[in-house]
C-alpha cells in the first residue's frame, strides 16, 4: 500500500522528536541518559489509554447504530493500541530498574496499563474466536464497553492498594517541573504520537475494509 | 377458536441473509388455522432458517413474519402459542423425560404442569420411560421426548424440523396421531419432512423449497404423489 | 418483574437439578479447593510466612478458580442438543435466563465457600470465630460479582471456538477488582483490625457489584439475539 501523506507526515514527526529528543535536550540530573525513555514511554502510554476509548465510543455507538463501519473502527483501534499498550509495558521496566532499581512496581498507572492489555488481548482473542461477522461484532461491542466500566474500578482497587509511580511531574497547575526545553519535546512527542496512531488506525481501517470486501462507499448500510 | 379462514402463520418477503447468502430469499407463504403445510426441499434449502424466524429464534433480515398479528420475533404473549420441535432434541440428558417435559411445561406457564407433562408422553408412549434419565434413552425414544416437550402446552401454533427422524413405527404412528389431531382441533402446522409418504399423509398443502426460494405450494388434493414424488427427487439429485 | 423472578428461579432449579445430578464441577471444585489449602501450605516456609497471612490468598485463588469451574459449565449444559434454543423460544424475558444462571452460579460458588472456609480455618489453625459473620459477608458480596461477569461471560465464551480458553481470559481481569477488595478486607479482619478498616474496601466491592450486575444483566440480550 502506498503510504499516505498522512503516514509521511506522522512519521517524520515521530523521528524529527525524537533526534529533538536524544540530541537536543539536556538530560534529567539525577535519572540521567535512560530518562530520555520517558519520551517514548508516556506518549505511548497517552495512546494506548485514547486508542482504548475509541474501542469503547465505537462499541457503544454500534449498538446502537449497528453499522459494520464502527465495528471495523473499534477493531482497528485496538488492534493499534495494543501495539502501544506493548511499548508501554516494555519501556516501564526498562526505564524503572535503573531508576527504581526494580522492573516491576506495582503501581497504579503501570498495573493499570497492565490490565488494559489484558482487555485488549482478551478481546483480539476473542474476535479471532468469532467467525460469524454479526456475532463478532456485537461481542467486541459488549466487551469494548464492560472494558471501559473496568478501568476505573483497577485504577481505584490499585490505587487503594499502593501508590510508588513518580508523582505528575509536567501537570502541576502552577508551575511545570520539567524545565521548557524538556516540557517542549515531550508535548512534541504526544502530538507525533497521536498523529502515528491516527496514520496507523487509518491504514489499519483501510485494510479492514478491503478484507472484508466493503465498497467504502457501502459502509453506511446498516447490517 | 379462530375460523379456519383467518391465516395464522403470515409471512411477506421474508429474507434471512448470512453475509452475502440468502438462505431464505423473499418467502411468502400462509398458513390458517386447521391447516398443515408440508415443506419439502433439499438440505440446505432454507428450512430450518425459515422455522427458526417463525420460532421467533432467529431475526429476519428483512421481511416480516406474523403468527396472528404479531411480528415475529414477538414478546411472550405469540411465543406461548408456538411448540418448536427442532433439529436438535432441546433436552437435557441429565434430566429425566419427565422433568425435561414438566421443566418445559412450567416455562410455557401451564398450571397443571405435572398432569400436562404426563399426557404428553403417554401421547407420544413413551411414558413408560418417564422417569429414565435422556442420556439413557435411544435416538428415538429422545425424539418422542421431544416432541411430547414440544407440544405439553397445547401450542395451537406447530413448527416441526424433520419430527420423524429417528422414530420407530410405533413413535411415528403416535406422531402423525398427534399431528392430525391438533390440527383438527385448530392448529396451524408447518412440517418439515424429506419422507415424501408421509409428509403427503399430513398435509392439506404440500411446498416444495428450494436455495432460499419457495419453487411450490400446493393443495393436497391436486397432487398426484408419485409425479410430485418423482419431481421432488429430480429436485434433490440435480442439486447434489 | 415478579414473572421475571419466577422465571429465574425456575431456570436456577433446573441448573441446580442438573449439577446435583451429575455432581461432576461440585466436585471438581471441592477437590481442588482441598488440594490447593494443601500445596499453598507447603509451598510457603511456615516460619517466615505465618498461616494468617497465607490464609486471604489461599481463600481467594480458590474461590476464583472453583467460581470459573461452576461458570464455565452454566451455559455448558445448553450446549448438547442445543437446549438453549428452549430457553429462546419459550415466552419468558431474556433477562430471566441470564438472572437464573447467575442465581444457580452463586449458589454453587457459595456452597465452595461454605466448604472452603472452614477447611481453611481448620488446616491453618486459624479461629475465625468472632469475625465469621463479617467474612461470610465479604464472601458473599464477592461471589455477587464474580457471578454476575462470570455469567455474562459464560454465555459469550460458548459460542465460540476457543470456550474454555476464553472464559478465564475474558473473566479473570474483571474478577481482579473483586479479589483485591474481597482478600484485603478478609486479611484485615483476619488480622485482628477492627472491621471500620475494612469498610473501604467493602465500599469497593458494593459498587462493583452495582455498576456490574446492571450492566451485565443490560448486556446479556445482545449475546442472544441473531
Amino acid at each position: 500500500m502506498k503510504p499516505t501523506p498522512l503516514t509521511i507526515a506522522a512519521v517524520i514527526a515521530v523521528v524529527v522528536t525524537y533526534i529533538r529528543a536524544i540530541f537536543f535536550t539536556p538530560y534529567e540530573a539525577v535519572q540521567g541518559p535512560v530518562q530520555k525513555i520517558f519520551y517514548l514511554h508516556a506518549p505511548a502510554a497517552w495512546v494506548a489509554f485514547m486508542a482504548f476509548g475509541l474501542v469503547a465510543i465505537a462499541s457503544c455507538l454500534y449498538l446502537w447504530l449497528r453499522e459494520d463501519r464502527l465495528d471495523r473502527i473499534a477493531e482497528s483501534s485496538a488492534e493499534v493500541g495494543v501495539v502501544f499498550t506493548t511499548v508501554v509495558l516494555t519501556t516501564g521496566p526498562l526505564w524503572g530498574r535503573p531508576v527504581w532499581g526494580a522492573y516491576w512496581t506495582w503501581d497504579a498507572r503501570l498495573t493499570l496499563t497492565l490490565f488494559l492489555w489484558f482487555i485488549y488481548v482478551a478481546y483480539l482473542v476473542m474476535r479471532s474466536a468469532l467467525p460469524d461477522r454479526a456475532m463478532r461484532a456485537r461481542y467486541s461491542a459488549v466487551l469494548g464497553i464492560l472494558g471501559a466500566l473496568l478501568i476505573p474500578f483497577i485504577h481505584l482497587s490499585v490505587y487503594l492498594f499502593r501508590t510508588l509511580h513518580p508523582r505528575p511531574i509536567v501537570m502541576k497547575p502552577s508551575a511545570p517541573s520539567l524545565p521548557g526545553e524538556m516540557l517542549t519535546t515531550l508535548f512534541l512527542a504526544f502530538a507525533s504520537f497521536t498523529l502515528l496512531y491516527v496514520a496507523l488506525l487509518r491504514a489499519r481501517y483501510r485494510y479492514a475494509v478491503t478484507r472484508d470486501g466493503a465498497n467504502p462507499a457501502e459502509d453506511h448500510r446498516a447490517r | 377458536m379462530q375460523s379456519s379462514a383467518a391465516p395464522v402463520i403470515t409471512t411477506e418477503n421474508l429474507t434471512r441473509k448470512f453475509g452475502a447468502r440468502r438462505a431464505v430469499d423473499s418467502v411468502s407463504i400462509s398458513v390458517s388455522s386447521g391447516e398443515s403445510l408440508v415443506l419439502f426441499g433439499p438440505n440446505g434449502a432454507g428450512k430450518t432458517t425459515l422455522l427458526r424466524m417463525l420460532g421467533g429464534i432467529l431475526k429476519p433480515s428483512s421481511g416480516g413474519a406474523k403468527i396472528g398479528d404479531v411480528s415475529m420475533p414477538g414478546g411472550a404473549d405469540v411465543r406461548r402459542r408456538i411448540g418448536i420441535v427442532s433439529h436438535h432434541s432441546l433436552l437435557y440428558d441429565a434430566l429425566t423425560a419427565r422433568e425435561n417435559v414438566e421443566f418445559a411445561a412450567r416455562l410455557y406457564g401451564v398450571r397443571q404442569y405435572r398432569q400436562n407433562a404426563m399426557q404428553a408422553l403417554e401421547a407420544m408412549q413413551i411414558d413408560d420411560r418417564a422417569d429414565t434419565r435422556v442420556s439413557e434413552l435411544s435416538r428415538g425414544m429422545k425424539q418422542r421426548v421431544s416432541v411430547a416437550r414440544a407440544i405439553v402446552h397445547n401450542p395451537d401454533v406447530l413448527l416441526a424440523d424433520e419430527p420423524f427422524t429417528g422414530l420407530d413405527v410405533v413413535g411415528a404412528k403416535a406422531l402423525s396421531t398427534l399431528l392430525i389431531e391438533s390440527r383438527s382441533r385448530g392448529a396451524a402446522l408447518v412440517i418439515v419432512t424429506h419422507n415424501v409418504d408421509e409428509g403427503l399423509s399430513l398435509a392439506t398443502r404440500a411446498a416444495i423449497m428450494n436455495r432460499g426460494s419457495m419453487v411450490s405450494i400446493e393443495d393436497r388434493t391436486a397432487i398426484e404423489p408419485h409425479s410430485f414424488g418423482s419431481r421432488y427427487a429430480a429436485m434433490v439429485s440435480a442439486d447434489a | 418483574m415478579r414473572d421475571v423472578m419466577a422465571d429465574a428461579w425456575l431456570i436456577a432449579r433446573k441448573d441446580l437439578s442438573i449439577e446435583f445430578r451429575t455432581r461432576s464441577a461440585f466436585l471438581s471444585a471441592v477437590v481442588f479447593s482441598l488440594l490447593a489449602i494443601v500445596i499453598f501450605f507447603f509451598a510457603w516456609d511456615a516460619t517466615a510466612v505465618p498461616a494468617i497471612d497465607l490464609a486471604p490468598g489461599v481463600l481467594w485463588v480458590i474461590f476464583v478458580f472453583s467460581g470459573l469451574l461452576g461458570m464455565h459449565r452454566s451455559f455448558g449444559v445448553e450446549e448438547p442438543d442445543r437446549a438453549i434454543d428452549g430457553l429462546i423460544a419459550a415466552p419468558i424475558a431474556r433477562e430471566s435466563i441470564f438472572l437464573g444462571k447467575a442465581i444457580a452460579s452463586l449458589v454453587f460458588i457459595v456452597a465452595i465457600q461454605v466448604i472452603a472456609i472452614p477447611a481453611v480455618a481448620l488446616f491453618y489453625n486459624l479461629p475465625l470465630g468472632k469475625i465469621a459473620a463479617p467474612i461470610a459477608a465479604i464472601a458473599v458480596l464477592a461471589a455477587i460479582g464474580l457471578v454476575a461477569v462470570g455469567t455474562l461471560f459464560s454465555a459469550m465464551a460458548v459460542n465460540t471456538r476457543l470456550a474454555e480458553l476464553l472464559l478465564p481470559m475474558l473473566a479473570l481481569p474483571f474478577f481482579v477488582p473483586i479479589v483485591i477488595p474481597a482478600a484485603q478486607a478478609t486479611a484485615k479482619l483476619m488480622s485482628g483490625r477492627p472491621v471500620g478498616e475494612a469498610v473501604a474496601w467493602l465500599k469497593l466491592l458494593i459498587a462493583f457489584d452495582i455498576v456490574f450486575v446492571v450492566a451485565c444483566a443490560l448486556a446479556y440480550p445482545f449475546t442472544i439475539e441473531e
